[in-house]
């Protein structure tokens, strides 16, 4: 589904991600560890194309095909939608206005505003005095309309109250795994996913197939995301550093 | 009470005397005309094009959904027709001959003197609209109201003078156009506007001039006790130069005034655009918001709140998109406090488009066009109601328009 190369980014004339190898295969939900300004947003916003972050070495594959150089609406439309860490306030833009526009012909748009609660939003414009949770929600809303096959999703449970944390846990389940419980068919038939997480806890409601620890801008290490997990609670990210000055 | 000899004294003295604001233009090289087209009876027998441009300036042709209609051309009232006989509308001249009661109303707020254009149209005597909503009377459908040039060099001079009675309700849309022959003309407008008390007037302007056309808009509110005045100002086709600087007067207790001015300055367009509003008694609110964007001409939005009286509260936004580097935008909020216990806040922001937010309607897959175009509608969406169905398409075209040109 998709897959990164040796990709090195510059933002503001600064390099903030280093040679990252990436992959997430069709049907897995990955996620991505990494301590405060590891880079982990910088590498999702330069996967969906945003300006800003240059890409300066490396490529990136989405469904085999090579959108390094693609602008962000072509890559939505390929498939990639994003969740950012902090949407703008879009003063004027209606909620409904846009999923009017962006909605596949087949998705039920009233099931899921009603399932989000989203009802009395979308006559508002998008961000504008939304509380955390809503934020998040209304975001979900217009992914769930835009039907994408891999979902970015940058820390959907910070800044999010318990009673939210469930009802989004559960949509991204849902969006991400369908109603397949089953490991195998999911991964043949589910939609894919690559998590930024900061505290696991998104790992309560979805399966993660595979994790990432980004540091500095660089993965330091790949492996089983409950194993990654347990030895960030345990030791901190330090430890990551140290293992991989030990690998190299 | 100003005698008619001081009037004319007044104005003669202040035929040479300069707007404040704008460009100042030579009045002797236009022309007052008088007579001119015969009286219509309906206004659909009109030409084709003629048709089109009234429903473009918001003005529908066969009068439906509308209280009543009028239309001036130059300097001739031409139609005036109602399908309410308890709205009044009529043309000023011949409302003032009929009540002898109007000349309280007449010249009243708006001064003779205040510039060259007040003063001349004081001496052309010019002619306008008279409406009159009866003590009481609650209508939602408007009345609509349209001043067409139709000759080459005209001076249009126009008096209206608009009286909302004790707890009625008004809704008005003035729509003003040119027709395709007229290449230079300049429109001279005098509006009094009497809202009282418990009273509602709600006041639609659509601007639809053309490029070579002065405009220069002199009009002055009152309104009363428990009064609402809301104002709606829309232009966005190309004019040559605009200004204007409706003032209010918020007169008795509670009264409130809505300002909303949505303009879009095309290349070689200059729109000198304000609101004012004195709150001349307790507890009297505004809100004046002001959303304009240039694609290469001249914007100077003013906002202007007067705070004469305690507990007023008013608030003031600016907005102001520059679309084209040969724009400019001038953003010029004033807010004067004459008493302890005021409110009075503003906002004001000039600049392009955020990169961020197009781009987070791009990655939803929008064109970069599409996104432009959506933020620039919500940006001139300042929710107003009641538009004809022609407008509204228009004006989503010229968004389009101004949407992909500036991409
Ligand atoms: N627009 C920007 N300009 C300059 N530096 C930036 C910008 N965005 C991010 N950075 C820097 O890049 C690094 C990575 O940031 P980010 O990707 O947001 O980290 P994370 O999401 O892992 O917390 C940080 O040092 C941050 O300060
Ligand atoms: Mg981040």
């Amino acid at each position: 589904m998709l897959e990164i190369e040796n990709l090195s980014v510059e933002v503001g004339g600064r390099r903030i991600l280093k040679n990252i190898n990436l992959k997430v295969e069709s049907g897995y939900t990955n996620v991505l560890f990494g301590p405060n300004g590891a880079g982990k947003s910088a590498l999702l916003m330069t996967i969906m194309g945003f300006s800003g972050y240059n890409i300066v070495e490396g490529n990136i594959y989405f469904k085999g095909e090579d959108i390094t150089d693609l602008p962000l609406n072509e890559r939505a439309s390929k498939g990639l939608g994003i969740m950012t860490q902090r949407p703008p306030n879009m003063v004027g833009v209606k909620l409904r206005d846009l999923l009017e526009v962006t909605a596949g012909e087949k998705v039920n748009i009233d099931a899921l505003v009603h399932e989000l609660n989203m009802d009395s939003f979308l006559d508002r414009d998008i961000n504008v005095g939304f509380s955390g949770g809503e934020i998040k929600r209304s975001e979900l809303l217009q992914l769930a309309a835009q039907e994408p096959s891999l979902y970015l999703l940058d820390e959907p449970e910070s800044g999010v109250d318990l009673v939210n944390i469930s009802q989004i846990g559960g949509m991204i389940r849902k969006l991400l795994h369908g109603e397949m419980k089953c490991a195998g068919k999911r991964r043949k038939e589910g939609h894919s996913g690559l998590i930024i997480t900061h505290t696991g806890q998104i790992m309560d409601y979805v399966e993660a197939d595979k994790g990432y620890i980004l540091c500095n801008g660089t993965i330091m290490c790949s492996g089983n995301p409950r194993e990654l997990l347990g030895e960030i609670k345990e030791h901190g990210y330090g430890e990551c550093i140290k293992c991989k000055v030990k690998q190299s | 009470m100003q005698s008619k000899t001081e009037l004319k004294k007044k104005a003669l003295n202040a035929l040479e005397k300069r707007s404040e604001y704008g460009e100042d233009f030579d009045l002797s090289e236009f022309k007052v005309t008088s007579g001119g087209p015969e009286a219509i009876q309906n206004l659909e027998e009109l030409d084709e094009d003629t048709k089109k441009l009234l429903l473009s300036a918001g003005i529908v042709p066969s009068g439906k959904g509308r209280l009543g209609t009028l239309l001036m051309t130059d300097n001739t009232v031409s139609h005036s027709s109602v399908t309410d006989k308890n709205i009044e509308l009529t043309s000023t001249r011949k409302a003032l001959q009929k009540y002898d009661w109007l000349k309280d109303y007449y010249w009243k707020i708006v001064p003779v003197d205040a510039d060259k254009y007040t003063a001349s149209s004081y001496l052309e005597n010019a002619d306008g609209y008279f409406i009159r909503a009866p003590a009481g009377k609650k209508s939602s459908i408007p009345v609509q109201t349209c001043l067409m040039l139709g000759a080459k060099n005209v001076s249009q001079t126009v008096h209206n003078i608009v009286i909302v009675e004790e707890d009625a309700q008004l809704d008005i849309i003035t729509g003003c156009a040119t027709k395709k022959e007229v290449e230079k003309a300049i429109h001279l407008g005098i509006s009094e506007m009497y809202v009282k008390k418990g009273a509602t007037l709600n006041f639609t302007m659509i601007h639809n001039w053309s490029e070579q056309i002065g405009v220069r808009p002199r009009t002055v509110v009152h309104v009363e006790e428990g009064g609402t005045f809301i104002n709606n100002y829309i232009c966005l086709r190309p004019v040559k130069s605009v200004q204007t600087y409706p003032t209010v007067k918020l007169e008795g207790k509670g009264a409130f005034a809505r300002m909303n001015t949505v303009a879009v300055a095309h290349p070689g367009s200059e729109l000198d655009l304000g609101s004012r509003v004195i709150f001349n008694s307790p507890g009297t609110k505004a809100e004046l918001i002001s959303r304009t964007i240039t694609t290469g001409g001249k914007v100077i939005a003013r906002g202007e709140m007067i705070g004469n009286a305690d507990k007023a509260k008013g608030h003031l936004e600016c907005h102001g998109l520059v679309l084209s580097s040969k724009g400019m935008q001038r953003a010029i909020p004033i807010l004067e406090a004459n008493v302890e216990d005021i409110e009075l806040s503003h906002e004001a922001a000039v600049g392009k488009i955020a990169r961020e937010k197009v781009e987070y309607l791009m990655a939803r897959g929008l064109t970069e066009d599409q996104s432009v175009g959506m933020i620039i509608r919500g940006f001139l969406d300042v929710g107003i109601k009641g538009l004809p169905e022609e407008l509204e398409s228009d004006i989503n075209e010229t968004i389009n328009k101004i949407g992909s040109s500036s991409v």
